[in-house]
Formats: structure tokens, C-alpha cells, sequence
């Protein structure tokens, strides 16, 4: 899910849609008396559903439809349905597979976040507040009441929009993702998960199950962003932790976070940024250059946070 | 399937409609429910204006398929009433001009009540904070953070 969802030129979209969709509403959806005939737009292309109750099941009924879609949270992948960016025939809904959705210590201390636990399950979480804060601490900023209520950490990092929250902290806490298929399951890092934008690791019928946080063991994270809004889009997000050396993931600033590395005081964070080679995109909200520059600012306030809560 | 029979709770009423794969939620409580006190705004998962309960949580219901709640229980703005009586939000946003044009009030006071539910004295940061998600063009939030303080007796 993005952190906030976008309209991007919708209304051009529906309105251009709306006589092919009012023209395809079957003859028995034609007005009721007294109920208004625009109450009948619809505004999804048709899509089979299906609800596995099972990851085996779920695997089974992507690997036999080319355009099937898993449908977590579905705050990103709804409103990609109506602006018509995707259209998949089979949505793979997979709200009853539990479990996918609890949040547990690993044997190793690490936390494991099932792929369905939600922004909000997040917050919540006791284990994550005893062992790793910010990643409740970044899902409180992610969105809105609502949106966090639905939205997944699965959604969030699959949709990998470039702009989200999460993947950058993925990347900076060098977390492991679980990829199942029909062949049995793959591990692969953060950091080799998010291939470009909109894409990941997760090839045709497979599904990311787990996320697994390794344990802190006197790491200290930090996390900063200038958003649109307070808890909006972001223009960029920067996540770091620092044990001994600082490890900084910046996102929006790249198709997939990129990721600096150097000693923890401010000179050195700033300068590793710099000669980073950033070529940020530019757009409404933000220059190249501007981005560029709040890159080495946040990097230097996570860094600093980090420090200080290790 | 593309088309299905689902079961679903709306204000402790049972509901049972055949619904199409592609029929977001709040067009089935709008249109086959003519439930219309849930308002499209912005249809974009934005503006908050189709804000209801589901399952007891506070969610944009533009943003989920009526297929999904097959089995669960939703709340409506027209279930915040009972009889003749208002809602003591409902009572509150009246009583401090909480609202202009009225369109963002249905999903205010969901979002409301759903942070009365689990936290019945919220500081006005907490109130802010929990209408987030709720857009609204007419009148600056002040009067609607004041009428959900007034609602939780913090004024």
C-alpha cells in the first residue's frame, strides 16, 4: 500500500470509462424505480475471487491463472484496480490464511512478522516494542486510522511503491523475506527484494509470507521523512541503524532503496550520502536537487537517532 | 467466482445479497443496501467520507470489495442513533457547529466513535490524530476536534 493513496489523473480516467462501463451493465442492473441509473457505475473491470484457506490452496490458484493477484489489505491494489493500472482476472484473497497474520519471536530473539499482520497489528505489537520500536514507530506514520487498520506489511513492501515507508526500513535492518512457491520456500535479503518500482523479488505464483527482523542485540534505529502532509506521501524517507558503522537505506530517491554505509558521526554520513551518485527524480512535490539534499539531512538525523537509542 | 450470495451484519440487521467480484463495498451499502449515509468522496481512499466499522475497526469501505465482508459485521452511520436519540457524537457535532455542508460528517463520526470505543478520554492531540484520515473542506477541524472532546466529556 502507499502511504497515502493517489488520485494520479483519475478523474480523466473514470470519466473516460464511464460510458463503456454504464454500457456494459447487464440489462437487469438497469435502474430500479426511483434509484437514480448513475448509482449503477461500477468501477472495476470484471475479476474472479477466490478465498483459499490455505497458503498451498493460495499457491495453487496463483501458479494456475497467468493474471491472478493476491489481494492482502488491498489499500494499494483496489484503488490500482480502478484506475485500470492493473486488471487481474483472479483475485486471491488471502484474509483467512492465519497464518500469515501473527507477529512472533523467532528462536534466535529475531521477530518474525507474518505477511498479514497489519500497520495496525504493528503498533500494537508488545514483541515489537520490547525488541525493534520503530518499525511501530514508522507504521504510525504510515497513512491514516483506516488505512492502517487494513494495510499490511506484506502489501506495503510487495506493492513497493518507491515512496513507501517500509522498504527502506527493511533494507536498513537488513530483514529476510520468505517467499513460498510451488517448489517449497525461498529466503531472500531486503536488499535483493526490491528490483525495481512496483516490482520485487516474488515472481509468478509465489507469495511473500514472512518478514524476519533480526534481533537488535544493541543496534540502534532511527528513522526520518518529509512527507506531503504530515503522514502523507513521501518526498524522502531515510532509515538507519547503527552498530558500530551506520547503515542508511534512502527511499524515494531511486526505483528501490539505496543503500550508504560509513562511520556514525554526522561529517561522515553526510559525505558517504553526497558521493552516493543520487540522481533523484523530479517532480510536483519536490526538485531533484531538493531531494538530493534532504537525503543527506535525514540520513543525518536516523544516523543521530540511531546513536542514541542503540 | 465472480458473482456471490454474501451474509453480512449491517447495523445488527442480517443482510443477504448476491454481490459481483467487482463491487467495492460502499456501493453495496449505498446502492443495494440504500444505506446512504455513507458518502463517496473522493473514491480514492483519501477523503474518509465512506469511513465505516468492520468488524469493529474504522476502514475506508471504497478501498475493500463487498465480496471480502462476506460473514462480518459492519456499523453505519445509521446505526449511531437510536429511536429518537441521538448519538451523543451525533448530539455533540450539533451542539458545536461540528459541520457546514455536512458531506464528511458520516465517516467523521465513524472515525469517531471509533476512537471513543477504545479510548474514551482522548487529548485533543489524540483526536486530531484519529480523524486523520477524514478530510474536511469547510470548516478548519477546529469545531469537530472540539465536539469529539465534548462527546468523551473533555470539555
Amino acid at each position: 500500500m502507499p502511504n497515502s493513496p493517489r488520485p494520479r489523473a483519475f478523474c480523466t480516467k473514470l470519466v473516460g470509462d464511464f460510458t463503456s462501463l454504464v454500457g456494459a451493465s447487464r440489462a437487469d442492473r438497469w435502474p430500479r424505480e426511483g434509484v437514480a441509473w448513475f448509482n449503477l457505475a461500477v468501477l472495476l473491470n470484471e475479476v474472479d475471487y477466490a478465498r483459499p484457506e490455505s497458503v498451498a490452496e493460495a499457491l495453487e490458484l496463483l501458479a494456475q491463472h497467468d493474471n491472478a493477484r493476491a489481494l492482502a489489505g488491498g489499500q494499494t491494489l483496489v484503488n490500482v484496480m480502478k484506475q485500470r493500472a492493473a486488471s487481474p482476472d483472479l483475485l486471491v484473497d488471502l484474509a483467512d490464511l492465519e497464518e500469515l497474520t501473527p507477529i512472533t519471536v523467532a528462536a534466535d530473539g529475531g521477530l518474525e512478522l507474518g505477511a498479514m499482520a497489519t500497520l495496525a497489528d504493528l503498533i500494537g505489537s508488545t514483541e515489537i516494542q520490547e525488541r525493534r520500536p520503530i518499525l511501530g514507530e514508522v507504521a504510525s506514520r504510515i497513512a491514516d486510522v483506516q488505512v492502517r487498520n487494513r494495510g499490511t506489511v506484506g502489501g506495503n513492501v510487495c506493492s513497493n511503491d518507491p515512496t513507501n515507508h517500509l522498504p527502506p526500513l527493511m533494507v536498513a535492518t537488513g530483514a529476510t523475506m520468505t517467499i513460498a512457491g510451488a517448489g517449497g520456500t525461498r529466503t531472500v535479503a531486503a536488499e535483493e527484494f526490491f528490483l525495481g518500482v512496483y516490482m520485487t523479488a516474488v515472481g509468478p505464483g509465489e507469495l511473500l509470507t514472512k518478514v524476519s527482523i533480526p534481533t537488535a542485540g544493541g543496534t540502534g534505529d532511527g528513522f526520518f521523512s518529509v512527507t506531503v502532509g504530515n503522514e502523507g506521501t513521501g518526498i524522502v524517507n531515510v532509515a538507519a541503524t547503527v552498530n558500530g558503522e551506520a547503515r542508511v537505506a534512502i527511499g524515494c530517491v531511486s526505483a528501490v532503496p539505496v543503500v550508504v554505509t560509513s562511520r556514525p558521526d554526522d561529517d561522515s554520513v553526510r559525505e558517504a550520502v553526497r558521493s552516493a551518485g543520487l540522481d533523484p527524480p523530479s517532480d510536483v512535490h519536490g526538485s531533484g536537487a531538493y531531494r538530493k539534499h534532504l537525503a543527506e539531512v535525514l540520513a543525518m538525523r536516523a544516523v543521530a537517532h540511531a546513536r542514541s537509542s542503540g | 467466482m465472480r458473482e456471490k450470495t454474501i451474509k453480512v451484519e449491517v447495523n445488527g440487521q442480517l443482510y443477504e445479497r448476491e454481490v459481483e467480484a467487482r463491487r467495492l463495498l460502499v456501493h453495496f451499502i449505498r446502492d443495494d443496501l440504500e444505506l446512504t449515509g455513507t458518502h463517496v468522496g473522493c473514491d480514492t481512499g483519501n477523503c474518509g467520507a465512506c469511513t465505516v466499522l468492520y468488524n469493529g475497526d474504522a476502514i475506508k469501505s471504497c478501498m475493500m470489495l463487498a465480496i471480502q465482508a462476506d460473514g462480518a459485521s459492519i456499523d453505519t452511520v445509521e446505526g449511531l442513533a437510536q429511536d429518537d436519540q441521538l448519538h451523543p457524537l451525533q448530539q455533540a457535532f450539533s451542539e458545536t457547529h461540528a459541520l457546514q455542508c455536512g458531506y464528511c460528517t458520516p465517516g467523521m463520526l465513524m472515525s469517531a466513535k471509533y476512537l471513543l470505543d477504545s479510548n474514551p478520554s482522548p487529548s485533543e492531540w489524540e483526536v486530531r490524530k484519529a480523524i486523520q484520515g477524514n478530510i474536511c473542506r469547510c470548516t478548519g477541524y477546529v469545531n469537530i476536534v472540539e465536539a469529539i472532546q465534548k462527546a468523551a466529556g473533555n470539555d
